[in-house]
This record gives structure tokens, sequence and C-alpha cells, in this order.
């Protein structure tokens, strides 16, 4: 279990992570979501040992980063923003230089080429330039990089930007399964690629964490709203305006004629709440003819914008 | 030790697969052979002293222009975070990319061997001595050289500046003794004291004198361990 305790960390007089605690558990994937210069990178950076804290600390089961930071890069593997990689070496070279770094040699590092390889779809450029590689093939390489001594820990910041959308996915793929037998931690700003990868996800803004749990729970929890569109007939404009008397949690939020004698109604009710039972038996009751019901829940985009700008609203 | 030699076989790697050790090797090789072949028939004395002469004169950009890479590309590449994050502790990623310096540095060095075999064809009465004294000066001061490069190399993530810092820093060290005039008589002992060329001139006569060592040991040993706590550094920015 990988434990961040209070974890702040100042660069000079700017706090750009703020007293951030949180719990990684084996087999789950954790979305760390931010806008840029929210502290996502500082404070991954705190965790691989790159940065030391400003205070606080980070536990990979009883040892911490300040005291053991050296025992603790043994268990991560780490993807940097931007992937840096040699570029003058080729990919056989610079995955045998991390392997020899993490003490695997000859037939153990020839095992876990083989196993990298495939993971990552490297066959046939293993001997390649890694400079002379496509954008995709690099991330990938960095991956491989990253997994040689498969680790305990995988951190990975921003690991699909600037990819295809075929390359997403079979990064998101490979990420996946990684995820089953690891604690995985990536960083994205992009909403979707969180949604579509991860099982968990911390929001961070300014410096704080503003947000955590479980897509559908960061929906359910946010003061966001459900809007739900019902295609109808033989309905009374009376029984339609007076539908927020009887269920008090919804709004009406528009009433429109369509062609024969059919409405369309979409009604707002909160996330939290769910009257589609009530509004049912009111149809039923009613003698409304439902010909389409759908409930769209606000997107994680919504509920993203709301709670940073909720945020900044606080901080000012 | 372990990662001191993976850094150390990445580096070299990294020299070899471009072009610049080659260039390097060869405009070193070529500039020594013939500044030495210039004077060597002229002087007509069985001895290397013009050699020994020209490679320092030599060192001051070649060294620099090695060693000026070593830390401020990975700073560049941003390749350094990967290093840091790595089980490689500071002092070894230090002294693996060092050394690597310091064999290109002896490999450079061994190229004027030819001069020392010709020598022993044309010459008579050879001290072989004092020969194999110069080269053991002129490894330590390379050696000097390098972690002076290294160090510039920490303090910036540009090569052309690390280069131009570093030659200040060489040309500096090896100037002193000849500044001597200029600096009050109390302290002229110790400024020639901190001085490569006095040192080197001392060891290149033949004596191979323990101050002259220890001088050299304790340069390299100060600069490398700046330049860890440069690199360390990183941690509280």
């Amino acid at each position: 279990m990988l434990r961040v305790d209070n974890l702040s960390k100042n660069y000079g007089l700017v706090k750009a992570v703020k007293s951030v605690s949180f719990e990684l558990n084996t087999g789950q994937i954790v979305g760390f979501l931010g806008a840029n210069g929210a502290g996502k990178s500082t404070t991954l950076k705190v965790i691989t040992g790159y940065l030391s804290p400003s205070s606080g600390n980070v536990f990979l089961d009883d040892k911490n980063i300040i005291d053991h930071h050296f025992d603790i890069q043994k268990e991560i593997g780490y993807l940097p923003e931007l992937n840096p990689l040699y570029t003058d070496m080729k990919v056989h070279d610079y995955l045998q230089f991390h392997a020899e770094v993490r003490g695997i040699t000859g037939s153990d590092f020839r095992e876990a080429l083989t196993r990298v390889v495939k993971d990552c779809g490297l066959q046939g450029i293993v001997h390649r330039t890694v400079g002379n590689c496509s954008k995709g093939y690099k991330q990938r390489i960095g991956l491989a990089a990253a997994i040689i001594h498969d680790p305990k820990i995988l951190i990975l910041d921003e690991p699909v930007t600037g990819l295809d959308p075929n390359q997403i996915v079979e990064i998101r793929q490979l990420i996946k399964k990684l995820g089953q037998e690891k604690i995985v931690l990536m960083s994205s700003h992009i909403l979707q690629e969180i949604q579509a990868t991860v099982d968990r996800i911390i929001i961070i803004h300014n410096g704080k964490i503003v947000a955590d749990g479980t897509s559908d729970e960061l929906l359910e929890n946010s003061k966001g709203t459900t809007s739900l569109k019902l295609l109808i007939s033989e309905a009374e404009q009376e029984s339609i305006q007076n539908i927020k008397a009887v269920i008090p949690s919804i709004t009406l939020q528009s009433n429109v004629e369509g062609d024969n004698n059919m409405k369309e109604i979409t009604l707002d009710y909160p996330s939290k709440s769910d009257p589609r039972k009530d509004i049912f038996e009111y149809a039923v009751k009613n003698n409304w003819i439902i010909y389409e019901m759908s409930a769209s829940k606000n997107n994680l985009e919504s509920i993203f914008r709301d709670l940073t700008n909720n945020q900044e609203a606080g901080d000012a | 030790m372990r990662n001191i030699k993976a850094i150390f076989k990445k580096e070299l790697y990294s020299f070899f697969t471009s072009p610049m050790a080659y260039i390097f090797l060869v405009v070193f090789a070529l500039v020594n052979g013939y500044f030495f072949t210039n004077t060597f028939f002229l002087y007509d004395q069985s001895n290397m002293r013009s050699l020994f002469s020209i490679v320092p004169l030599v060192y001051l950009f070649f060294i620099p222009a090695v060693s000026m890479g070593l830390l401020s590309r990975e700073k560049g590449l941003g390749t350094i975070e990967i290093l840091s994050t790595l089980p490689i502790h500071d002092y070894e990623l230090v002294i693996g990319k060092y050394l690597a310096a310091f064999a290109l540095i002896i490999t450079a060095l061994s190229t004027s061997v030819i001069h020392y075999i010709t020598l022993s064809f044309v010459g008579t009465n050879i001290d072989h001595g004092a020969v194999l004294s110069g080269y053991l000066g002129l490894a330590l001061m390379g050696g000097v050289y390098a972690a002076i490069g290294i160090f510039s190399s920490s303090i910036t993530d540009n090569q052309v500046v690390a280069f131009i810092i570093g030659i200040a820093i060489v040309i500096a060290f090896f100037l002193m003794d000849q500044l001597l005039v200029f600096v009050p008589s109390f302290m002229s002992t110790f400024i020639q004291y901190l001085s490569t060329g006095f040192h080197l001139s001392n060891i290149s006569r033949g004596v191979i004198d323990t101050r002259n060592i220890i001088y050299f040991a304790s340069m390299i040993s100060f600069f490398l361990y700046v330049t860890t706590q440069i690199v360390s550094s990183r941690k509280w920015s």
C-alpha cells in the first residue's frame, strides 16, 4: 500500500502542493486529475523521489521516501511527462541500461525483455534507434523501461498526451492490464481518458485535493444535476405543470409541443436523488403514454469545472 | 559499483555512437602529432618534452568539450528525471559519468604513444622513467580538468554555457603560476600550489612527489563532491 501523508511541496514562496493525503492499493488504477499547474506532476515527482517534500511524507508499506527513498525507488516504475529518452541509443540497449541499474542481467534480462516487448508491442523495433521511432513507439519504450523490473507501483505522468486515438486505446489497454496486479497512479488532464481507464479519481486543484472517489461517486456527490428527457403523448398541459408540486426535487426545464400530440419535456433533478420511479407513477396516474425516457448524467467535465471553479471562488 | 558501471557504459556508448568521440580523437591526435613532430627533429633531443608541453594546451579546449554535455544534456533533454528516479545514488551518477569522460581522455592520450614508439626507434639514451611520469602527470591533469568539466556541466542545462564555464575555470587553474608576479608575495606560494601547470611540471621531470599526487587527487575529489551536491540540490528546488 502506498500512502501519501500530508504532503506539501513549496518552490520558493510558491506552494505547489498543500497537505495532500491519499492511499493507493494494489490492483487499483487511480487517475490524478487536475488543470495544468494544479500540482499533479509535483506530487508525482515527490512520490518518485525526484523532489523532496517540504513537509509530510510518502510511505510504501513501512518505508518512507525521506529515509528509504532508494528502497522505494526500486519498487517504482515511472514514466515522466514528455517521456524523455536517450534518442541516440538502440531500444534494446536503452532497456538493457534500465535493467542493469535494476540489477537484472543475463538470462533474467532476456526474460524481462521478452515480457516487456510483448506487453508493450515493441516487436520489430527492438534493434532500432530510439530517435527514429514514432511518438507512439517512444511512449511504449518509456513504458517498457518503467516496467522492465516488474515494479509494485507504476506512476505515469500524462501517458497518452500526443498520441493518436488508436495508440491511446492500445496504451489504455496496456495500463488496464498492468493495473490488475500493481498500484497504478496516472495523471492526466484529459478527462475522457481518465474516465475510460481508471477505477478511482483524485482531483487536485491549486495543490489541494478537491475530490476523491470512483467516477460514479464523484458524479453522485457532485452538486450537478441529471437531466431526464421524456417523450410523451396524451398529456394535459396542466398535469405537466403540476409535476413540480407532486415531486418537489425536480425542475421542469423545457416543455416542447411536438407532432401528433407528442410532447418532449426535460426535467432536471439533483444527481444524488433518483425520482424516476415517482415520475413514472405520476405519468401512469395522469394517463401519459411514455415513448421515451432517458436520463443523462452530468459528465466528469462539468464536475471538474464545478470543483475547480468553486475552489477558485473559495480561495479568492 | 554496479550502477557506476551501468552509467559508465551508457556514457561511453553515447560518446561512441555519435561522431563526437571520433572527431575528438582524430583532432586530438592530429594536433598533438603536428606540434610534436614539428619541433622533434629540429631540437634533435631524445625526449618527449615538446609533446608534454603541447598536450596541456590542447586539453584546455578538448576536455571542456568532452565533458560539457555530461550533465547539462541530461538536464536539457529531461532525462535527468529518469536517472534521478532510478535507484542510483547521485555520487554514482557523477562518478560513472566522470569515469567515462576520463576514459575518453585516456584513449585520446594513448594515441600519442605512437610518438613514444617512434622515439624508441630513432632516439638514444631515452629516459623512459621521465616519459612514464610525464604520461602519469598528463593523465592526472586530464582527470582534474574532467572533474572541472563535469562540475561546469552540472550548473547549467546549456552545453555551450557549460563549455565556456569549463574553459574559463580550466584556464584559470592552468595560468595561475604564470600570474604570480601580480599576486602579493605572501600568497604566491599558495596560488602556485593551486596551479595545475606547476604540479604537472614537477611530475614531468620524473619526480613523483606525493604532494603532487595529493594535489591532483584532492582537486578531483573536490570538484566531484561539489558536482554531486549540485545534482542532489534539485530535490530542494
